[in-house]
């Protein structure tokens, strides 16, 4: 671990010279079945190595937060679920839009009490699930509260905050509150906050990043992703290259072998050799049934070879993930997170 | 002891004249799209005549159908002869859920009505936004495709929601907002004509008129009031409206393929959908499982590959054969653990039918690859 560089403002953790030194607020999004949920945990959990404080947000109702962590759902509520190796804390909350609403009107408007006859009259059904955007400001507005937090002697209350966010196909739309309540308050209260939460979403503190896989759509998703948050003028991150699986042959068995010229015949001799078949007439059919395996393998490596160059063509950092044998659970979680650490994402 | 899912028989359902609806959903990222457009072409190379309903398709697959733009409107695919003496067709068409929202109003409304409805700020916002407007879009789309009686089958994609139950919620959320009391509330002033309407509400109308009217505004609330009158107007029963559709997907000619891949989230989804299609008594037909691994060598376990190719590397010889061995350890042991989700699902559902679909190298580009799948799920 380096030593501090340069100013970080209040920061109460330790400073240390990674990719995203000074943003407070990372977003994680990628298309469904990325692991965008596993990545932000994991990533919560580099970021809080070393003894800093992180919260991990949810904002879709999934409770994903909780089966990645192996807990009963969370509640609406900030409440610490994991430490982090060297002694950080990772807090969690899934934020629930119709709380988050309350929490609001009585924030802001000393409106106190009133969420029984709101709800019954419809009008938190209409605020979360109807009104366009609200719902939005809404949860992202709950985030970056959480961001700009700071105690009783002025020290953020977290030195960092990660949302597993909405799916890239909506992500832009997400994030650009502003333009998302614009149908709905040009002027006013809404207009003022979701202004306010687009100071936070578009500045130096926050980067929004994208998970993917080394397949045709996620990448297509991630670069019409990257793409249309430089349009709307929000600050794009990594992007994060998950279930990376091993090459695991030399690049000219795996050229031949794409090109149907896997040689077999040497695979027998050496199922032989290992005493996995005894006689030749088996282990020539063994070995042809592997080569059709190692096919179509070599076909993969080559697809990614060639994602992995039209992602480089976005000019943005990349890590990558590690494919997990056993699935992401907690360990693996914690694999990960070293990973990010060791690839200085956190 | 390992249980065994009953098999989906796919064609069953695409040849029976009476499978009028297939619903595929699940949560994102697992093929529904691509499942959607399979069955379709499917069900049109076996004489029928389809329409698919897709809400989002990836580019290479529009254009794999031929879709090019999203214009609302079933664009035809193919004809073929079918295999009895029907001829099927495959139309396709992607939702446009803004046209499909004015389509509504401008058949619903008289014009000078319809004006007010389609320049309202508040509308604009609403039809546009992905609030559940999406999903709701979907089923009205749904329902007029069904009401024409042009097509004998249809096949739907459900939106990418964040939640994928959002559709079946959707409808009646919207009806539920369309019809409720805080529509008397916003509608109030407009029919007094004047903002001292409030006062002729109860203490706790009034409250709450007082509560959005701080935090809206009242420029914005004239807009939802002015909307939700002249809506209100035409439809009068919105809820109704709603209700039909539920109904519609209720009815035995509809079938729901719940769409996942062996993985423990997409499984975790795939079981709480079945529930959920189960409480609402919606008619699930069975499981579709894509991007299944499958070894080519399933006698040759992850364990004994594993060690000969560690007693090939400690013997320094047969490098080659020491990494494939390796590599086919690690395709056996994704297998069980896929396996092993597929199991956990069917102690829960052991009634649900299930088809699998292999994992491919490569995306589908083109109808010859959509075939392919189609066959991979009635085999």
């Amino acid at each position: 671990m380096s030593q501090p560089t340069g100013s970080r403002g209040d920061s109460s953790g330790e400073a240390r010279d990674t990719d995203w030194d000074g943003v407070r607020l990372h977003v994680v999004s990628g298309k469904g079945g990325t692991g965008k949920t596993t990545v932000a945990a994991a990533l919560a959990l580099a970021l809080a190595a070393g003894g800093r404080k992180v919260l991990l947000v949810e904002v879709e109702g999934r409770q994903g937060i909780a089966q990645a962590f192996d807990l009963p759902p969370l509640p609406y509520e900030e409440r610490k679920i994991a430490v982090a190796p060297g002694g950080g804390d990772v807090y969690a909350l899934a934020i629930d839009p119709e709380e988050a609403m309350l929490e609001y009107l009585e924030m802001f408007y000393g409106i106190k009490r009133v969420g029984k006859a709101l709800t019954r009259l419809g009008v938190v059904d209409f605020a979360t699930t109807i009104a366009p955007g609200l719902r939005d400001v809404l949860v992202t507005g709950k985030t970056t509260e959480a961001v700009r937090r700071r105690d009783k002697q002025g020290r953020r209350v977290y030195d960092a905050v990660v949302m597993d966010a909405p799916p890239t196909g909506r992500i832009a739309r997400f994030l650009n509150v502003t333009q998302e309540v614009a149908g709905l308050a040009r002027v006013g209260p809404i207009k003022h906050h979701a202004d306010l939460v687009r100071g936070v979403l578009a500045s130096p503190e926050t980067a929004v990043h994208f998970v993917t896989l080394l397949e045709e759509m996620p990448v297509q998703e991630t670069l019409d992703g990257i793409e249309e948050l430089r349009e709307t003028g929000l600050p794009v991150g990594g992007v994060f290259v998950n279930m990376v699986r091993p090459a695991g042959l030399p690049e000219r068995v795996l050229e031949a072998a794409c090109r149907g010229r896997f040689d077999s015949a040497e695979l027998a001799l050496g199922l032989k050799a290992a005493g996995l078949a005894d006689v030749t007439a088996d282990a020539s059919a063994i070995a042809e049934a592997l080569a059709r395996e190692v096919a179509e393998h070599a076909v993969r490596t080559e697809l990614e070879k060639r994602e992995r160059i039209a992602l480089e063509e976005a000019g943005v950092r990349r890590y990558d993930l590690p494919l997990l044998p056993e699935g992401a659970d907690l360990a693996g979680l914690y694999e990960l997170a070293d990973t990010l650490r060791t690839q200085g994402a956190a | 002891m390992t249980r065994t899912a009953p098999a989906l028989d796919i064609d069953a359902i695409l040849d029976d004249p009476d499978t009028r609806i297939i619903v595929c959903c699940g949560s994102g990222g697992v093929g529904k799209t691509t499942t959607a457009a399979a069955l379709g072409l499917r069900a049109a190379e076996r004489g029928r005549s389809v329409v698919v309903l897709t809400v989002d398709p990836a580019k290479r697959l529009a254009q794999a159908m031929g879709l090019t733009e999203l214009d609302n409107t079933p664009r035809r695919v193919l004809s073929v002869d079918g295999a009895g003496k029907r001829r099927g067709e495959l139309h396709a068409m992607m939702l446009d859920m803004k046209r499909t929202f004015d389509e509504i109003i401008e058949a619903h409304a008289d014009p000078e009505r319809a004006r007010q409805i389609l320049t309202n700020p508040f509308y604009q916002s609403l039809s546009s936004s992905f609030s559940g407007t999406q999903e709701y879009m979907a089923m009205e789309k749904l329902g007029q495709l069904r009401r024409s009686n042009e097509w004998d089958l249809i096949v739907v994609d459900t939106p990418p929601s964040r939640s994928a139950l959002d559709f079946l919620d959707a409808p009646e959320r919207l009806g539920r907002f369309l019809d409720g009391k805080l529509i008397r509330i916003l509608m109030a002033p407009a029919k007094a004509g004047g903002r001292s309407a409030f006062k002729l509400l109860n203490a706790g109308f009034g409250m709450v008129a007082g509560i959005l009217t701080k935090v809206i505004g009242a420029q914005v609330l004239r807009d939802i009031q002015m909307f939700v009158t002249a809506l209100d107007a035409v439809f009068g029963g919105f809820r109704q409206r709603a209700e039909q559709t539920y109904r519609l997907l209720q009815a035995p000619g509809t079938a729901f393929l719940v769409v996942a891949a062996p993985e423990r989230d997409a499984m975790r989804e795939a079981s709480y959908f079945v529930e959920r299609l189960a409480d609402e008594r919606m008619p699930l037909a069975g499981l579709v499982v894509n991007r299944v691994h499958r070894p080519l060598v399933p006698s040759l376990s992850a364990a004994r590959s594993s060690a000969a190719a560690e007693e090939l590397d400690a013997r320094g010889e047969h490098e080659l054969t020491a990494a494939v061995l390796r590599l086919h350890a690690g395709r056996m042991q994704l297998a069980a653990r896929e396996q092993r989700q597929q199991e956990h699902f069917t102690s829960a559902h052991p009634t649900v039918p299930i088809a699998q679909v292999p994992a491919m190298p490569e995306d589908v580009h083109d109808l010859e690859g959509l075939r392919q799948i189609g066959q991979l799920l009635a085999s």
